[in-house]
């Protein structure tokens, strides 16, 4: 477990590889015809991914930036990075998943290389992804980054 | 140079070419009409403000007050004049009432920060629950500095201030009272005239945070009779970066410079400085002097447009969509009295069914409807009303049906895929 202060953070074990559902469920986005079905898309991804139990929705582990309330811990395990995430807002659960289906599992290198703002503009939504959105995806892909950093030994 | 006449003639109301005077409002994003609903926020710029700094840095820019040269002479008449114009504009009793600030915040800070020498342990502070930040924080800090004691005016449960209680709060003599004119989260609109009569009664000096009403109500600080009246030029078809502080002079005078330096001293040495009078004592450093002659451009502008017919043509707008809200179903809409149509002005605050108000936002800005989805600067606001955020449709003078309806058009396309 790397540097997560929460007092009370989740056990090890829930910390799992994303079914592969949910990269067809990317790739239904980046398909949609209009925007409509893209956000419906993101708001199913969202549901598929875990909830976060209510007393892991801890001020320590909440993403700064973020108008709706987003959560965010990490765990390593065998120099693959995982990540639990959840959101208030269901917009943000979607796009979190989105985050979470290209970094799931994957190594620091990979972590590092990841380009989000190319992966956002693949799938239409490069929008999002600005600093000065208050949707704190932005923050949330840096965070994402930065625990796969520090977690280096 | 442009003359600024204080009452220009007022021309017959039509809508469209009022509109029309915005460029902004001209755009398209993506596939929409752009449907600007966040006027609370910030309104719009008419073309004639925008010219004015233009023209201003292309011919007149220099610093006021200083230089004996001709540029700077007409950038201080200019200035100046713009300080006539607000104090007409409001009704002070003379202009040097009127201090030029950076906004609404700058203005409360000051009175906060110049009160300090004023206060003592115990002094009791009370404050409109519906208060933006910006008139609540600068007093946490002066009852920090001073030990005084802050206490909340509390709200009704349809979020009107709570007249019975304020009554009670009066009796313990507070030293000040800080209210809002026009609440910015929901639009809810305070009986200033009585309330400030009852605050002075009791001998506070008090303040009216007047940001969210300036654009839309005829505003007399000698009718109001509060020692103090705020606002923003951004909000009320001026520029960002230039506020005002008005207030009673004898009260501005009293008040300890919250900034020193240049500009607002009389004599300067190592020994002794002499601050020079107000209103320059507090107005230290060079001013947004553009800014400045900006907003007397859209107070021109204001003047210039008959005002009773506007006031006529956003009630109606506000009503409608209230009414057309309401009638989507499945809205719940915050702050509205037992005669909705008459008590909100600007804004309406609503969610929709339990959907997380962010998610409405993401949704609206993809059909470019821009709203405000938040705690909009009001976080005791939305604890009382048991809120995480809410979102907030804000018209200005420029709105029309069309936005209104684009507005609702779009709801309708979130609320089916939300629900
Ligand atoms: C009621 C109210 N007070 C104060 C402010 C702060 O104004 P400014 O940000 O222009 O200083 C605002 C604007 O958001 C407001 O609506």
């Amino acid at each position: 477990m790397t540097q997560i202060s929460a007092t009370n953070t989740p056990e090890s074990q829930l910390f799992i590889s994303l079914p592969a559902e949910l990269s067809t469920a990317v790739t239904q986005i980046e398909q949609a015809k209009n925007w409509q079905e893209k956000y419906r898309h993101i708001m199913l991804l969202g549901k598929q991914l875990p909830t976060l139990a209510d007393e892991f929705k801890q001020a320590d582990a909440q993403v700064k930036g973020c108008e709706s309330q987003a959560w965010l811990y990490h765990h390593q395990h065998n120099g693959q990075h995982f990540y639990l995430a959840d959101s208030d807002a269901r917009i943000v659960k979607g796009l979190i998943a989105i985050l979470l289906v290209a970094t799931q599992g994957k190594t620091t290198e990979q972590i590092s290389q990841f380009e989000v703002t190319q992966y956002f503009d693949t799938l239409g939504l490069s929008g999002q992804l600005s600093p000065s959105r208050t949707n704190g995806l932005n923050a949330l892909a840096e965070a994402i980054k930065r625990h796969a950093k520090e977690s280096v030994t | 140079m442009k003359s600024i006449s204080p009452l220009p003639l007022q021309a017959p109301f039509d809508h469209p070419a009022i509109r029309d005077q915005f460029p902004a409002l001209k755009q398209t994003l993506g596939d929409h009409p752009l449907c600007y609903l966040d006027t609370a926020a910030t309104s719009q710029k008419p073309q004639a403000v925008i010219d004015t700094m233009n023209e201003y840095y292309q011919l007149n820019n220099a610093n006021v007050h200083r230089a004996a040269h001709q540029l700077s002479a007409r950038a201080t008449s200019q200035y100046e004049a713009v300080r006539q114009q607000v104090g007409h504009f409001i009704n002070a009793a003379k202009p040097q009432e009127i201090i030029f600030t950076h906004g609404t915040t700058e203005s409360i800070n000051m009175v906060a920060y110049g009160l300090t020498a004023q206060l003592q342990a115990n002094d009791i502070i009370l404050i409109d629950t519906a208060a933006h930040h910006a008139n609540i924080v600068p007093w946490q800090e002066l009852a920090k500095r001073t030990g005084a004691i802050i206490k909340p005016i509390p709200l009704t449960a349809n979020a009107q201030l709570d007249l019975t209680a304020y009554e009670q709060l009066l009796q313990s003599k507070p030293k000040l009272v800080a209210l809002c004119h026009v609440s910015n989260a929901l639009g809810t609109v305070n009986p200033i005239n009585d309330l400030i009569a009852q605050a002075k009664n009791a001998g506070a000096l008090t303040l009216v945070d007047g940001a969210q009403a300036i654009a839309h109500l005829d505003i007399d600080v000698q009718r109001i009779d509060c020692d103090f009246y705020v606002f923003s030029g951004h909000k009320m078809y001026g520029p960002t970066g230039v506020g005002i502080l008005y207030g009673r002079f004898g009260q501005l005078d009293a008040l300890t410079p919250m900034l020193t330096g240049g500009e607002m001293i009389k004599t300067v040495s190592f020994d002794r400085t002499e601050y020079g009078e107000v209103p320059n004592r507090l107005e230290a450093g060079t001013p947004a002097i553009a800014e400045v002659i900006g907003l007397g451009a859209a107070i021109t502008f204001l003047q210039g447009l008959p005002r009773q017919d506007i006031a006529a043509h956003e009630q109606q707008l506000m009503a409608y969509l209230q009414q057309q809200l309401l009638s989507l179903g499945d809205i719940t809409l915050y702050g509205i009295a037992d005669n909705p149509l008459q008590n909100n002005i600007g804004s309406v605050a609503f969610n929709l069914a339990n959907e997380h108000h962010q998610d409405v936002g993401i949704l609206l800005d993809q059909q470019a409807v821009a709203v405000r989805c938040g705690h909009h600067c009001a976080m005791p606001l939305m604890s009382d009303l048991n809120l995480a955020g809410c979102c907030r449709a804000s018209i200005g003078i420029y709105t029309n049906k069309q936005d209104i309806d684009q507005f609702i058009h779009a709801l309708i396309t979130v609320k089916e895929l939300l629900l």
